[in-house]
């Protein structure tokens, strides 16, 4: 019982560490990529390539002075970017990130914990996060806030049944609800894994919970209560500093959690696209000794004068990390990470991109696109799905 | 909530719906990040739907028609190009015109050629923080970058001529202000051999995607009846399916000789308005490529400025008055200007395109959806300076 405690408070520690530090460096990968679309550089100044950008950025928010205007609600005021970030981090303890690994004599799984409704903890809490939203629109005092707070509860309102229904198909698959079980079901390549595998290829529920989760997480096209250029900032309009803060992480957190729910429901988890024996351990040894190669080429070859020493050892670091992918002793642990943080990863990139690409809907189409559209569309994947995993068990 | 407190605004009378729920009045500006500069918009909503708007303009008031009293003919250049300072070159030029048609002077051949340049470049200028801004209004943020890329290119081409980026000043009553600066022929060849293609990249992202479209088509709709009882001018006209361009209709600065389309639109959409101007900015860079190839560019510059005492030495106007008009990227901008025979004006008085477009402003978003009067706000493209003078 003690070493269950103990386990469980070394794995908080490191969920947590790993998960804020994911938050903030994702804000830097999000203005790097957009910057880069955009052709320009992005973060440049603080720290080589703007790496120390988060920190300076946390520094910021933390130091700047804690407005509150008068005749907000100020219960609710206070308790709303509580609600939004602490729903927003709750959900990712039943991530699982990887299989049983071994420290110091004990075995453990790579997952806070494995419950066995870990699909609808994580759909209720995710439900719950609009609350944050939806309070902080009504007690700020504000009609923007308002507008945003009412948009941002009737959107989150809709797309959560598209997205349940799209959840529904991969479980009736795996015929489980602990995320665990579901995983181990696709191991054995990518032909497993649910967006392909049979009897019924999950693709479409896959684009859906895609589409879906773009509108849960409030990202472009569907950014409409925070829409910039309508309602100012929409509901956090009037919030500052940290409680800002917290409502910018909280969007991020949720865009973490949407991704990794779909590297485990959609993409297979932890588990390699083709078996190690075929060659699959090679692939993360290749992919980061590429980049080491081509940071020292651009380090060698410099276009700005700081990349001159950055890139190199960029370039270095790259090539440690693609060595240490072939240490037997670390491979066991190493490799299911890194596989399900490149799925996850892709997905975090689609997001990023589609910002960097798409105007945004307006309202009624919003709501035209979810309910004439995307409901049916999950409904018939649901019905379909049904009716052949009845047919072929 | 029907007396806000603020004189002017009073007029607004918070009503009821059916269901006897209270509408609301928002307050849109004039700190809002989509009325481009300080337009204040008043609107009352029912639910997300604009059923009441009241702009409220004059937050850019700078007296720059009451200042145009005060300096020489000459000096008083400088004040035009605050007034739109997105087409300053385009509001040099009207005004100089305005000038020479009183002082009844013929300027050289190469200056007018290099003036329909470089007013052709300010119209790409002007027409590219529309598209930009206009993109970005509706959530595509990239656009604005790649516009932006752009406009820093021509105006770097503004600074190489009059070292000045926004505020040039540079073309003065009888002429140019200087010599055209060394190698400007092949600066604006390269980036005019480039431009077609960069139209095509904002295309690609706008033109067929299918947001876009839904966000723009049908959107901001307006009668061309409407409209000329209004005052609207500009593409806003022409894509209403009126052909009406004061470069083909009533030709200053040579504008006869060069070869350009006017495109038209009939729907009078927010997509016909993005259509027209888009088509525009392929037609103005085929002007400045005209212009650029044209025989009398290539002759020496010299003859530029042979008007040198009028220049430095200022200069009496013969009493009168007159009205140019000439085609700015907005609409149409017309100078009337007094004199009693001075060295400055009697009276300046400006007809600029922004306020008349401005005023479609009710008419276009009552009964639409907020987002619409954003989409609807940007098609218009005023600039507030040029609203309020």
């Amino acid at each position: 019982m003690d070493s269950f405690i103990v386990i469980s408070l070394i794995k908080v520690a490191v969920l947590f560490a790993v998960l804020l530090t994911t938050l903030a460096y994702l804000q830097w990968v999000e203005r790097k990529v957009i910057a880069h679309i955009q052709v320009r550089p992005g973060p440049y100044r603080v720290g080589p390539h703007g790496l120390l950008q988060p920190l300076a950025d946390v520094i910021k928010l933390i130091t700047k002075e804690d407005l509150m205007p008068s005749y907000v609600n100020r219960t609710l005021y206070l308790a709303a970017p509580f609600i939004a970030i602490t729903m927003a981090l709750l959900s990712i303890c039943v991530i699982p990130f990887g299989p049983t690994i071994e420290v110091a004599g004990v075995r453990t799984w790579m997952q806070m914990t494995d419950l066995n409704i870990g699909v609808l903890f994580v759909l209720a809490v995710s439900s719950m996060g609009v609350y944050g939203i939806a309070l902080a629109g009504w007690a700020s005092n504000n009609k923007y806030s308002l507008l945003g707070g009412l948009r941002s509860s009737a959107q989150m309102i809709s797309y959560e049944l598209p997205l349940s229904l799209a959840i529904a198909s991969p479980l009736l698959l795996a015929n489980s609800l602990s995320l665990r079980e579901v995983v181990g079901k696709q191991a054995g390549g990518v032909w497993t894994w649910n967006v392909l595998h049979g009897p019924f290829p999950q693709i479409f529920a896959f684009l859906i919970f895609l589409i879906a989760a773009f509108a849960e997480t409030n990202r472009v096209p569907f950014d409409l209560p925070e829409a910039e250029n309508e309602l100012v900032a929409g509901f956090h309009t009037e919030y500052s500093s940290m409680k800002f803060a917290s409502f910018f992480m909280a969007e991020y957190a949720n865009m973490i959690t949407v991704s990794c729910m779909a590297t485990v429901l959609f993409l297979g988890g932890w588990t390699p696209p083709w078996p190690a024996e075929y060659g699959s351990r090679f692939v993360p040894t290749a992919i980061f000794a590429l980049a080491g190669l081509v940071a020292l080429y651009h380090g060698v070859n410099y276009a700005r004068r700081r990349d001159k020493y950055s890139l190199p050892v960029f370039g270095v670091i790259f090539l440690a990390i693609a060595a240490l992918f072939l240490l037997p002793m670390v491979q066991g642990w190493l490799l299911p990470l890194f596989w399900f943080f490149a799925k996850a990863g892709a997905i975090l990139f689609a997001f990023i991109w589609v910002r960097g690409t798409l105007p945004r809907f307006r309202y009624d189409q919003l709501m035209g696109f979810t309910w004439k559209f995307l409901f049916p569309a999950a409904m018939l994947n649901l019905l379909v799905t049904g009716f052949l995993v009845a047919w072929f068990s | 909530m029907s007396e806000s407190g603020v004189p002017g605004i009073t007029v607004l009378e918070t009503g009821q719906t059916e269901t006897g729920a209270r509408r609301m009045l928002l307050n849109m500006g004039p700190q809002h990040p989509s009325t481009h500069g300080v337009l204040r918009l008043a609107v009352e909503l029912d639910g997300e739907i604009v059923t009441k708007c009241v702009p409220d303009i004059g937050y850019l008031h700078t007296g720059i028609e009451k200042e145009f009293e005060v300096k020489t003919y000459q000096q008083a250049v400088t004040l035009t190009d605050r007034v739109d300072y997105l087409a300053p070159l385009s509001n040099n030029l009207g005004y100089c015109l305005a000038v020479e048609k009183l002082l009844g002077l013929e300027i050289p051949p190469q200056a007018q050629w290099m003036r329909v340049m470089l007013t052709e470049l300010t119209r790409l200028n002007s027409h590219l923080v529309w598209l930009g801004t206009h993109a970005m209004d509706i959530g595509a943020m990239t656009v604005f970058l790649y516009c932006f890329r752009e406009r820093e290119e021509i105006l770097k081409i503004f600074e190489m001529f009059s070292g000045q980026r926004m505020m040039t000043s540079y073309f003065r009553i009888g002429g140019l202000a200087l010599e055209p600066p060394r190698g400007w022929h092949q600066r604006i060849k390269t980036f005019i051999d480039s431009f077609p293609s960069k139209v095509d990249e904002y295309e690609d992202l706008l033109t067929t995607n299918r947001i876009w479209i839904g966000r723009t088509k049908g959107v901001g709709r307006m009668t061309l009846e409407d409209m000329l009882d209004l005052g609207v001018t500009g593409p806003m006209l022409r894509a209403a399916g009126l052909k009406i361009d004061a470069r083909r209709d009533d030709p200053y600065t040579s504008y006869e000789k060069f070869d350009f389309e006017i495109p038209i639109r009939t729907e009078s959409d927010v997509y016909a308005r993005y259509q027209v101007r888009v088509e525009e900015m392929r037609q103005s860079a085929r002007i400045v490529r005209q212009a650029l190839d044209g025989e009398k560019m290539k002759t020496q510059m010299e003859a530029l400025i042979y008007h040198f005492k009028i220049v430095t030495e200022g200069f009496r106007v013969p009493e009168g008055e007159v009205y140019q008009v000439i085609e700015s990227p907005r609409g149409e901008l017309g100078f009337y200007v007094v004199s009693d025979g001075t060295t400055s004006p009697y009276r300046v008085h400006m007809r600029t395109p922004s306020f008349g477009n401005l005023q479609a402003t009710p008419r276009m978003v009552e009964g639409t959806l907020i987002a619409d009067t954003i989409a609807s706000i940007g098609s218009m493209d005023f600039v507030l300076g040029d609203t309020d003078r």
